[in-house]
């Protein structure tokens, strides 16, 4: 009896290591260096099916829609009156975000989106969240995308355009 | 404490990161989109002329996480399945050049690098998430589609199965 609960002892402490080290392995491995998208408070996220309701609606004042990740992805499919505003990981690409904004009101509604990747793995979209709010606007969203722009915009039948 | 052991292998199970194919039911089946495209060196890669090989088609960027973890596991089976006939072709999807000169060499790319666009990715059913990876078998057609962070074991069985079939 004594041997077989020290065989579990030892089993589950081995579990918990492993649990553990696979868990700082994978947050080593896709840290991202312009921050996580978990940075963005859950008050300004988005739903798809949100944003897809608001650019439908005829009252309310239409958000600006920018897309900052992938100008690839933009050609191939991208939410219809978006704008291509550059990767927000790079540093090329804030300097063309905030052109996009220059002209709009510090309280204008605007809506970042990106969905290359997981939104645990995005490299793009906390930077361009970042940069705008140290720029003062007040009223800024991210569009939640669970997996990718594939699977959870256009897969689920939102409206989608392609080209530039 | 049986409950909890049985409770903590499941999470092993879901911490070791193990997902299924995702199968694009479009492509599956058919004819994989040929195209004809330079690599990075400049040489000529033409789809069509690797018929009768296996060829593993992988959609990545240099700013994608997971690509990054995939494509140096791919330089060894390249390595490894080489000569059973067995080819690698990463397709880029950055937008500029110069990072992807640099993560070759990073990343120990020993296959041929093209630079993707919207038309190639529109072709393989629109690549709006990275990475994705064809397998396409000896016959041209698409065998498997693997998006996402993948089951890297999974697609290696699928990889020796298609060289397996003569």
């Amino acid at each position: 009896m004594l041997l077989r609960r020290s065989f579990f002892a030892i089993f589950l402490s081995l579990s918990l290591i492993a649990i553990v080290g696979t868990a700082v392995q994978c947050r080593a491995q896709f840290s991202e260096p312009g921050g996580s998208a978990l940075s963005i408070p859950e008050s300004d996220r988005l739903q798809p099916a949100a944003l897809a309701k608001l650019l439908n609606g005829y009252d309310a004042e239409k958000p600006l829609v920018l897309q900052v990740g992938s100008r690839l992805m933009f050609e191939q499919a991208h939410i219809p009156g978006s704008a291509y505003a550059g990767a927000g990981s790079q540093a090329a690409g804030l300097q063309m975000l905030e052109s996009k904004v220059a002209s709009a009101k510090k309280n204008k509604l605007i809506v970042i989106y990106c969905g290359c990747c997981p939104w645990t793995r995005c490299p793009n979209v906390a930077p361009a969240y970042k940069r705008l709010r140290e720029l003062g606007y007040t009223n800024v969203k991210a569009l939640y995308i669970a997996n990718n722009f594939g699977d959870d915009w256009v897969g689920k039948g939102f409206p989608a355009a392609q080209g530039e | 404490m049986r409950v909890l052991a049985w409770g903590l292998l499941v999470a092993l199970f879901c911490a070791s990161g193990a997902k299924g194919i995702a199968q694009q039911t479009s492509l599956i089946g058919k004819q994989a989109p040929r195209f004809v495209r330079p690599d990075l060196s400049g040489k000529r890669i033409d789809l069509g002329e690797l018929r009768g090989k296996v060829v593993l088609l992988n959609f990545w960027a240099t700013w994608c996480a997971p690509c990054r973890v995939e494509l140096p596991t791919f330089a060894g089976w390249q390595t490894s399945y080489g000569q059973e006939g067995f080819q690698v072709i990463a397709v880029s999807m950055d937008d500029d050049r110069a990072p992807v000169d640099k993560a070759v060499l990073r990343l120990k790319m020993n296959f041929p690098v093209i630079l993707g666009d919207a038309k190639l990715g529109n072709d393989y059913g629109g690549v709006l998430g990275l990475p994705v990876t064809y397998l396409i078998g000896r016959d041209g057609r698409i065998a498997a589609r693997f998006a996402g962070e993948s089951d890297l074991k999974q697609m290696e069985s699928a990889v020796e199965k298609l060289l397996s079939q003569r």
